[in-house]
């Protein structure tokens, strides 16, 4: 619990903040952004290297663009003239803190599993990654780049659908 | 220190110097003082020779074009970058009023910060990379796709049809080539064994007969070399790959709005990205720090290293100065269905290239399999070379 | 094969890029203003008139018959006739211009004021450098400052001031030659009375001079 977590921690939870409370829907998703890289370096932070890049690689690098991408196409990056928040808000507040309180337990529950001491997170090298991914792991591995395939073909196909329909 | 041979001393100068500078410190400030003199040492090195890469660019276009360069500041022009920078800083910053005035200012600062991340991981010279990381790539590639979030923002927050439309634009491009470029390092990294560019220079550091073990004397090293090239061209925004920001296209695509120090920010974000680029491919593919023949060796390591950078400044503003500007349509159908299909074969030959054993029959196979691959798909490319008539997707 | 025409491009680029350091043909700068182009002869800039002899004044060619002020397109010359007369060239009395102003930031050079001078007073010159910084009257030329020598024109334009000043010479002997004959008619018709032997030789003189005069 250092310095530098506190810190990080403020930032990743800033940004998720600002994410939802900001009016304008790219300020919204940049502030996301800014979410993400907090948890990246959360990541870097427990010395998880790989898992920390990849979260920058995927997440700011292309979850981000996909996420404004979306709001440019769907005009969303006009203000919305009535308020930001919806009518039924404290339904969503409930709904929060019961998904709050269940990750806390979670946490908890972790914690008290295990020894207090301070243990030394295992250093987990990319090495290590790649032998899980493809030994014991690679059934997961083969069905997420089915997915992806998919999605990929899916894509395309939305896309091109516009040329069938203007023949 | 004094019993080193001087050869190794030069080529260590830079480490020597900044211990030496440390050690006038207490102890407990030893390690902060160390890291600040590097970034402060990046900080300053790699803008001087964005300056230098912006007058080479200048005057070699000039040349190239018949025509001399600048030639009226300093002798030969040499001064010509201090005037651009005075210029730059003393120029009006004008914000448009409906522009939106956070995300205006964030985005050549971002550009700038992130692009300065990835010389982190860059081994300079022998032992001279700021951070020693073990997934150092990948960090690379990770602050590289940061940028294209901050031309994203570029183009948006202007409010402007054109620089939207530039940045939407850029960002396709740079997401295609994103893919060819990773897959092109990738078959290095599978050769290697490792993901850290420090290991990656050691195993090309290696001689036999005198020759280099770089990875672009080899066959599938060639052809990533040509593919990262390419991918790397796109990805820096350079000609002919300079739809984005090409002044007949687009004015100035998604910087249109930005003037003065902020204009600077964006070329200084754009150049010093070429610069770190060529800094991955001198390291990917052509042995980093490692000099070109044994018996070169006594040349100090950084000299090889920032020569091979320098040299692929040269060949990018060669490219710029011969190759015509390729149309967004032209650029994307490139990407995904040649340069994409290559580098997966590309990494199969690698692959072949490592289980096939030491021997000539390695050289002459994967060789074989990458001509005819290249061949082929040329072929099938331009099968549609001739100009019929012109089918419009959408004007009925 | 896909990529012959890059590597052909650039081995053009190359051959330009170290030829334009061996090679005159391949660097073609002109590095103005220390160097300069000669202009060639039918160079033509702004107009200036021009004047026979060493006095401005009294050898400006010029009449004032105003036609290239009526027949100037943009109307950039002003003329103002004199009130008196003084001897041209060929000794008539004429008008000269009182004043004559040509606004050289409107003039667009078209030479109709020279095509259709009778007197080849007003000609073009090649002088372009003529950035000032006064704006109001900087670019406005007056009478003296337009007024340059005949040699000025024989330096810049030596072909057309030969055939002109061949041509201004061949109008001056005729007219010579008949204001001679004119005179010695009436000499003659004056010493008519005293002899008759006289007549004759005016007579005589006066076919020998017509072919010359045609000639020229």
């Amino acid at each position: 619990m250092s310095i530098v977590f506190y810190i990080v921690a403020a930032l990743a939870v800033g940004g998720a903040l600002a994410a939802v409370l900001l009016k304008n829907t790219v300020h919204c998703a940049l502030a996301l952004t800014i979410a993400f890289a907090g948890i990246a370096l959360l990541f870097l932070q427990l010395d998880a290297q790989f898992a920390g890049f990849a979260q920058i690689l995927v997440y700011i690098g292309a979850v981000a663009i996909l996420v404004v991408f979306a709001i440019l196409l769907t005009r969303g990056s006009e203000t919305p003239k009535d308020g930001v928040y919806g009518r039924k808000w404290p339904l969503g507040l409930v709904i929060a803190a019961a998904v709050f309180s269940d990750l806390a337990w979670a946490v908890l529950q972790s914690a008290r599993v295990l020894p207090h001491e301070a243990i030394s997170a295992p250093t987990v090298t990319v090495l290590q990654i790649g032998n899980a991914l493809i030994g014991r792991y690679v059934l997961p591995l083969e069905i997420i780049a089915l997915l992806l395939t998919a999605a990929l073909i899916g894509a395309v196909i939305v896309a091109m659908h516009e040329k069938e329909a203007g023949k | 220190m004094i019993d080193k041979p001087i050869v190794d001393q030069l080529d260590q100068v830079f480490i020597l110097l900044e211990r030496w500078i440390v050690s006038f410190l207490p102890a407990g400030w030893q390690a902060v003082a160390s890291v600040v003199l590097n970034v402060v040492a990046i900080i300053a090195v790699f803008p001087a020779l964005f300056a230098i890469a912006v007058l080479l660019e200048r005057k070699g276009l000039g040349r190239m074009q018949n025509r001399l360069g600048p030639n009226r500041v300093g002798p030969f022009g040499l001064f010509q970058p201090i005037a651009d920078g005075l210029k730059s800083l003393t120029k009006e910053d004008i914000v448009p009023i409906s522009a939106d005035p956070v995300v205006h200012f964030l985005a050549p600062v971002f550009l700038v910060v992130v692009v300065f991340m990835g010389y982190a991981v860059l081994p300079m010279g022998r032992n001279m990379t700021l951070v020693k990381m073990d997934a150092g790539l990948l960090f690379y590639f990770a602050m590289g796709a940061s940028t294209e979030l901050s031309v994203f923002m570029a183009g948006w927050s202007s409010r402007n049809k054109y620089s939207l439309l530039g940045a939407m634009r850029a960002v396709a491009q740079m997401i295609s080539y994103e893919v060819p470029l990773l897959m092109s390092s990738v078959a290095v990294v599978m050769i290697t064994g490792s993901l850290s560019l420090e290991k990656i220079v050691a195993a090309q550091n290696q001689y036999s007969y005198g020759l280099p073990h770089w990875y672009i004397f080899t066959p599938w090293g060639f052809a990533g070399f040509a593919l990262f090239a390419v991918a790397a061209t796109a990805e820096t925004n350079r000609s002919p790959f300079d739809l984005p920001e090409g002044e007949s296209e687009l004015v100035a695509g998604y910087f249109t709005e930005y003037s003065g120090f902020k204009f600077a920010e964006f070329f200084l974000g754009e150049y010093v990205g070429m610069l770190s680029i060529s800094g991955l491919g001198a390291t990917l593919f052509l042995g980093g720090w490692s000099a070109p023949l044994a018996i070169l060796g006594w040349v100090p390591s950084w000299i090889w290293f920032f020569g091979k950078v320098m040299l692929s400044i040269c060949v990018f503003i060669w490219l710029r100065g011969t190759l015509p500007r390729l149309r967004q349509d032209q650029l994307m159908n490139f990407a995904w269905k040649f340069v994409l299909p290559l580098t997966l074969l590309n990494l199969m030959v690698a692959a072949m290239w490592r289980f096939l054993g030491e021997g000539w029959e390695r050289w002459v196979i994967c060789s074989a399999v990458l001509l005819i691959a290249y061949v082929a798909m040329g072929r099938i490319g331009m099968r549609h070379g001739h100009i019929g008539t012109r089918k419009y997707r959408y004007a009925e | 094969m896909l990529g012959e025409g890059i590597l052909k491009g650039l081995a053009e680029t190359a051959r330009n890029f170290v030829g334009s350091y061996v090679s005159k043909e391949r660097m073609t700068t002109v590095q103005y203003p220390e160097e300069r182009i000669a202009p060639i002869e039918a160079t033509r800039d702004f107009p200036f008139l021009v004047y026979d002899g060493g006095d401005w004044q009294a050898g400006m060619r010029c009449v004032a018959c105003q036609i290239c002020e009526k027949e100037c397109p943009p109307k950039c010359i002003y003329i103002e006739k004199s009130k008196d007369k003084k001897p041209d060239a060929l000794g008539k009395p004429q008008f000269y211009p009182a004043k004559f102003d040509i606004d050289i930031s409107v003039c667009m050079s078209c030479q109709i004021c020279v095509e259709v001078c009778p007197f080849e007073a007003i000609k073009m010159d090649t002088e372009f450098e003529l950035s000032t910084t006064d704006r109001f009257g900087g670019l406005l030329l007056d009478r003296h400052q337009l007024a340059k020598s005949n040699q000025h024109y024989h330096h810049i334009h030596p072909t057309e001031a030969a055939e002109v000043d061949a041509r201004l010479a061949g109008e001056k002997a005729k007219t010579n030659a008949k204001a001679k004959a004119a005179a010695d008619a009436a000499a003659a018709k004056s010493a008519a009375p005293d002899t008759k032997a006289v007549a004759p030789p005016a007579k005589v003189v006066a076919p020998v001079v017509k072919p010359e005069s045609q000639e020229a």
